[in-house]
């Protein structure tokens, strides 16, 4: 059995050069790109375009508040890394049901009959 | 002595490591808490996603599903009020690591009510929709499935937002009694601005697509 070091360690907290007006720049960049997810909800496009519209705008919003309100961008490159391909991963992997749910809008193929349709 | 210098001493004649253990800086050089909370938000992110991927896979496969909200008001607001928090927090953050105790728990406190605000206004908005007849299993514009899936999503953030609001006046507490540091400000900012852009996801896919014109 080995022992383990005997070493307290008190971490510090991580020091970030960025300046309060750098902050608020975001910070009007988000509520800026959460506003314009507001028009479009309002404007007549249709569901898949307003869908993917408001999809780009939250990843932006989402990368912009990860780079900058997380401070990852401020971290190494190895962990910015890590933390993106890690959970792009996952994201990713979980996409592939969406086939069946277009089944079951569409209702084919293989699908079961829908009620009061007769099969010939 | 620094963080980095600890971690490289040499151990201890009392200590045998086996030969080819690496003892020295922590993955990425990053402290052992935040690397647990990073951790841990990747894992509520997935989590996050999944329910958001199966609202969208139930929304795709029905048609007929329903657009009950007609204001955008009371989700703007809220939406505001998150992404102000955010900066609240930011600034609690900034003023934890220049060793300026007063204002870093000032804001963490200020970040707190914007955080409890949110809550009251999320339970506000429920309350109009159960008023209306929404239930987990019943509402009065058509499919079923959509109170289970509404009231699932929005109340895992509203968990979400209470264990942070919960969070932030504890380690605030114990920041200001000298028990917690500027570190753990840090990793209790990094929660709240995962619950903030959590809810950058919920509003588009929630409630701005199931708008009724």
């Amino acid at each position: 059995m080995v022992d383990a070091p005997d070493v307290h360690i008190s971490e510090p907290a991580a020091t970030y050069k960025d300046s309060v007006g750098k902050y608020v720049v975001i910070y009007i960049c988000l509520l800026i790109i959460a506003a314009l997810q507001f028009v479009i909800a309002y404007s007549h496009v249709g569901t898949a375009a307003m869908f993917a519209r408001m999809l780009f705008l939250a990843i932006v919003e989402a990368g912009l508040a990860l780079l900058f309100f997380m401070h990852l961008w401020a971290e190494k490159r190895g962990f910015l890394l890590f933390v993106l391909i890690f959970t792009g991963f996952a994201l990713i992997t979980m996409q592939y049901g969406w086939t069946d749910s277009f089944r079951m809008e569409l209702g084919v193929p293989y699908t079961q009959p829908k009620s009061g349709v007769v099969q010939q | 002595m620094s963080h980095a210098d600890v971690l490289t001493q040499p151990p201890h004649p009392q200590h045998h490591h086996p030969p080819g253990m690496v003892v020295g800086l922590p993955p990425f050089d990053v402290a052992a808490k935040k690397m647990a909370i990073w951790l841990f938000i990747i894992a509520d992110g997935a989590t996050f996603a999944a329910c958001l991927l199966a609202y969208g896979f139930l929304r795709n496969g029905n048609p007929e599903w329903p657009r009950p909200f007609h204001s955008i008001t009371n989700v703007a607001i809220m939406t505001f009020i998150l992404l102000t928090s955010s900066l609240t927090m930011l600034l609690a953050v900034r003023a934890g690591s220049a060793n300026d105790k007063p204002a870093a728990f000032r804001f963490t406190m200020i970040t707190a009510l914007l955080g409890i605000v949110f809550a009251l206004l999320h339970i506000r908005e429920w309350m109009g929709l159960i008023g209306e007849g929404m239930t987990l299993f019943h509402n009065p514009w058509g499919n079923p499935i959509f109170g289970a899936s509404f009231f699932s999503i929005t109340g895992l953030h509203l968990t979400h937002v209470t264990g942070g609001v919960i969070a932030l006046i504890a380690v605030g507490l114990r920041y200001k009694g000298g028990r917690y540091n500027a570190s753990d400000l840090e990793v209790v900012g990094l929660y709240w601005h995962f619950v903030d852009l959590v809810w950058m996801f919920v509003v588009p896919f929630v409630y701005l697509l199931n708008l009724g014109h």
